[in-house]
């Protein structure tokens, strides 16, 4: 595929890595965000390839991982309620929340669509006027435009059953709480590709400005990740942290200004809840007020009579942190494996748990 | 879940495009990539092309890679 194969050349990946060992004296811990690179890196092995000073630590990138308990409970909540159609990404529906996941809620009889976009969900509605049609907004910063462009075509269309309840997440944020908890210590970021498509790399400039911390914008494939370290390698051994783009064909440092615009159209920031985190002031997005008709959350009454239950032993919060791997987790491949999860980072597809189950922990 | 993979457009109608995958076509909202034109290949990210890849910078990329080391 073009644009991809390019990216896969073991001889220039060698050559990376040569260039990697040659230039990396000093010791370096670095810490990749987003859990499109966390299975990158484990598929090709990347942390094997590295040498032993690099350490490579996984972030809390995966938004499915970072859904709060108490925020699933509501979705599933939402979904029992007497003829609701909910639709959603796939990666959600196995997730366990304190009762049920969303899957055992379509087992008994909630009407529950898996979708690949919010067109999909849009045909949905469009086809069932009767039914109100709640799309279930989870995602980082790639992902809220198109639910904002979705929203904003419901109202072009003027459709009056669609609905979208907004769980969705900001990047910089959250990575800002983690470097302030002192609970890690970083050299280096890899900092995501396709958020940064969106927010643009300049959105991590307070990073090495604040914090001394190198930083480049890595793509996704295994040059793409090699030719990220090899800069953050380059700005740790100079003492010259900065963030740089290893994804140019993708990422400038202003980011996509049409998709920041109808993101800032239809939805204003918020607090969000993040797993094992807790509640970030400005780490969400919600819908704003010109849009309420469109709001899941303001249409229906979403009831929770009981309080949250954390799957018990379950380390995914301290793992979404840095500060745990899943090794240290007593349940990990004995009673939580991907057929029989306990924690959504072992369910999502991008999960660390998930990731080392498949691949093997690596060192570092 | 922030998955984009490059598509190639084959053609444009309004907002909505035709694009190629690795040999099969799939429809794509191009609202968030106003400026994508038919031969440009778009990064799609759940049926949204979320940007126009820069080729210039691409091969740009994939021309120091062959070219390291050999310096
Ligand atoms: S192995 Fe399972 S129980 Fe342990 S942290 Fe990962 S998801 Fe949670």
């Amino acid at each position: 595929m073009k644009f991809v194969d390019e990216f896969r050349n073991s001889q220039s990946g060698k050559k990376l890595i040569d260039r990697i060992v040659q230039r990396s004296k000093k010791p370096a811990r670095l810490m990749e965000f987003c859990g499109g690179h966390t299975v990158a890196i484990f598929k090709y092995g990347i942390r094997q390839l590295l040498p032993p000073n690099i350490e490579m630590l996984s972030g809390p990138g995966c938004p499915v991982c970072v859904t709060a308990t108490e925020d699933l409970d509501r979705v599933i909540a939402l979904s029992r309620l007497p003829g609701i159609t909910t639709a959603t990404f796939g990666d959600l529906l196995k997730i366990p929340s304190s009762r049920s996941s969303l899957q055992e809620a379509r087992a008994e009889g909630s009407d529950i669509r898996v979708v690949y976009s919010t067109l999909d969900a849009l045909d949905i509605a469009r086809k069932n006027p009767d039914r109100p049609v709640v799309f279930v907004g989870i995602g980082f910063e790639t992902t809220a435009p198109t639910i904002a462009a979705s929203i904003l075509q419901a109202e072009a269309e003027g459709l009056k059953n669609y609905y979208v309840i907004s769980l969705h997440k900001l990047t910089p944020p959250v990575t800002k709480v983690l470097l302030d908890s002192g609970e890690i210590r970083l050299d280096g970021i890899v900092c995501p590709g396709h958020v940064s498509t969106i927010i643009g790399s300049q959105a991590w400039d307070f990073i090495p400005q604040n914090y001394s911390i190198a930083c480049a914008v890595s793509g996704f494939e295994p040059l793409d990740i090699l030719y990220c370290v090899s800069l953050l390698v380059e700005q740790i051994e100079s003492s010259q942290p900065k963030v740089e783009i290893a994804y140019p064909r993708a990422v400038r440092p202003e980011g996509n200004r049409q998709a920041l615009k109808l993101m800032e159209q239809v939805f204003e920031v918020c607090p969000a809840n993040w797993r094992g985190i807790g509640t970030l002031p400005g780490s969400g997005l919600r819908i704003r007020n010109e849009f309420a008709a469109f709001d899941a959350e303001r249409a229906f009454d979403i009831r929770v009579e009981e309080p949250p239950k954390e799957p018990a032993g379950c380390l995914c919060g301290a793992i979404l942190r840095g500060v745990a791997t899943p090794l240290d987790c007593k349940l990990f491949g004995a009673a939580c494996t991907p057929e029989q999860p306990v924690g959504p980072c072992m369910v999502s597809s991008e999960g660390t748990c998930a990731a080392y189950y498949h691949f093997g922990g690596g060192h570092g | 879940m922030c998955l984009a993979v490059p598509a190639l457009i084959k053609s444009i109608e309004g907002n909505q495009a035709e694009v190629d995958m690795a040999g099969t076509s799939y429809k794509a909202s191009i609202t968030l990539t106003p400026g994508a034109r038919v031969g440009d290949y778009v990064l799609l990210h759940t049926g949204y092309a979320i940007q126009i890849v820069d080729q210039k910078e691409a091969q740009e990329t994939i021309r120091m890679f062959q070219e390291m080391g050999m310096v």
